[in-house]
């Protein structure tokens, strides 16, 4: 057999440890054996992997033989593959062509998959105007649902304000 | 620092150190583990220019800059002893540095996992201050370096169980009480269902030594800078006031027996010739215990915890000025703790 760690020597050891109350059973060659008694053990599984067992299908498609095609970060060159395979990702903008296939990641991750904390002062003003704007939408069609016709021209012209302001200022 | 500074740090019977660190990324450049050195290097000089060059970047002066791949291996040892940098960023495999405060409170680390990662490390319970720092030196970066930032996923790191607020807020504990009876283990697993990690003494991958635990988050998307420092202040006091609680109790239930483990511990620090890292740090905790509980009138906490960083191989070898074998360690190590504890130093 050989070495479950290093994958090159003979296992001549039977490694037993308890991690968290669990008992973990590996076999080893000597040198790593000696080496896993001062280190705490780390099992060979990637986070992406991991995780995609609770992306869409359930991990079903798992390793994803042809079945969508192959989705690719235009600016890195990663695949999504390659993401489950490594759990991490190339580059900020794998963030963005990826966003469909991450997002049950990120909830199963964080519980959330939308940031709610500090933004760059250069981004702050566009991304808070943005989310009035969704919010005032969002108010508008429920004024409309509601028969509050007043309510929701006022909301209307305060979207249209809005909206022109972003363009007159140059944003 | 003396001791009148040391008695105003806020819990430091319990709390060692509170840090927090933020993972940033530059937009237009892969992430470390994707990128060419010489986009290494051109990160790297980007920084660089930002913190000491451009014509406002005169904090710039309270800083050091570190190149790894030009550092003897000891001396980047000593760095991730003194947890101002991490152990996978010592390899020397990359182009990366550090640029560490004066006051050691700050570094910077650059091509670690992600482009940029900035901490501050206070000592005790001050997680507030640590972030405040943090978040002061990370908004005045961003205006010149431009990090990676997108409205639903926050900022973008390499790995997504950063990315969002990309902060890690920690508190090392001293937890010999919970840990001697064995509460410990149960306050552990109630942590880990409520999204916060414990580690050992030197984060990831290690084992708790001289029962030293850190607290973390985990969750790093969907809450708030504020909520996340609130939430690991809120669990590490309670924690702590379980953890002196407990002290009191076991004091009252058998003083005898609690003075004889750190008077036991005292005795081998002041007397042993032959002393290990982990066997010290198990002795230490101890002592510290006592110090705290009063009963080593010549020992502060102060003495106690530059005795934790000077137990240490790399600072033991600078110490000596020579590398030496692991022997020759634990020899010097004995030797050291004899001339700091040793019954005439602590009249």
């Amino acid at each position: 057999m050989i070495c479950q760690q290093c994958h090159m020597r003979e296992a001549n050891v039977h490694y037993t440890q308890i991690i968290n109350g669990n008992k973990v059973e590996m076999y080893l060659c000597s040198q790593c054996a000696e080496e896993k008694g001062k280190l705490t053990f780390s099992p060979q599984l990637s986070l992406g992997s991991l995780l995609w067992g609770f992306g869409p299908g359930g991990g079903a498609d798992y390793p994803g033989i042809g079945k969508q095609p192959v989705l690719r970060c235009d600016m890195c060159g990663m695949s999504f593959d390659d993401f489950r395979r490594l759990g991490k990702l190339g580059c900020p903008n794998c963030y963005r062509v990826f966003r469909d296939n991450l997002e049950p990641i990120l909830r199963r991750l964080h519980g959330s998959a939308e940031h709610t904390g500090k933004m760059p002062a250069r981004m702050a003003d566009e991304i808070k105007t943005s989310n009035e704007l969704k919010r005032l939408k969002a108010e508008l069609a429920s004024a409309v649902e509601n028969e509050q016709y007043e309510k929701a021209a006022e909301l209307r012209d305060r979207i249209r304000e809005i909206e022109n302001s972003g363009k007159s200022g140059g944003v | 620092m003396n001791q009148k500074d040391m008695q105003q740090i806020p819990e430091l019977d319990v709390a060692i150190s509170s840090r927090v660190r933020f993972a940033r990324n530059l937009e237009s450049y892969p992430f470390s583990t994707r990128m060419t050195r010489a986009q290494g290097a051109e990160i790297l000089n980007k920084v660089k220019k930002a913190m000491f060059s451009d014509k406002d970047a005169g904090f710039g002066k309270e800083f050091t800059y570190f190149e790894m791949n030009s550092m003897k291996p000891l001396d980047r040892q000593l760095l991730v002893e003194k947890h101002l940098i991490s152990p996978e960023f010592a390899d020397g495999k990359a182009e990366r540095a550090a640029i560490i405060s004066k006051d050691e409170r700050v570094s910077i680390l650059v091509n670690e996992e992600d482009h940029l990662r900035l901490q501050c490390i206070y000592p005790g319970m001050q997680l507030t201050e640590a972030w405040k720092r943090c978040d002061e030196l990370d908004s005045r970066l961003d205006e010149k370096l431009g990090f990676a930032f997108d409205k639903y996923s926050g900022y973008l790191t390499c790995c997504p169980t950063n990315s969002g607020t990309g902060i890690r807020a920690s508190v090392m504990l001293h937890l010999p009480a919970l840990a001697m009876t064995g509460y410990i283990k149960s306050i552990l697993e109630t942590c880990s269902k409520v999204g916060v990690a414990v580690r050992g003494a030197y984060g990831e991958n290690s084992e708790a030594s001289g029962n030293m635990f850190q607290i973390s988050n985990q969750v790093t998307l969907g809450q708030t800078e504020e909520e996340i420092i609130a939430g690991i202040s809120n669990i590490t006091s309670q924690i702590s006031r379980q953890e002196r609680m407990l002290r009191d109790e076991l004091y009252k239930q058998n003083p005898n027996r609690f003075e004889d483990r750190v008077y036991r511990s005292l005795g081998l620090l002041q007397n042993a010739r032959i002393m290990s890292s982990e066997e010290s740090q198990k002795l230490l905790s101890d002592v510290r215990l006592g110090v705290i509980m009063g009963m080593i009138p010549g020992v502060d906490l102060k003495k106690i915890s530059d005795l934790m960083l000077m137990i240490q191989p790399a600072y033991l070898q600078k110490l000596a000025g020579a590398e030496l074998r692991p022997e020759e360690r634990d020899q010097r190590r004995a030797d050291m703790l004899r001339k700091n504890l040793g019954v005439g130093s602590l009249q």
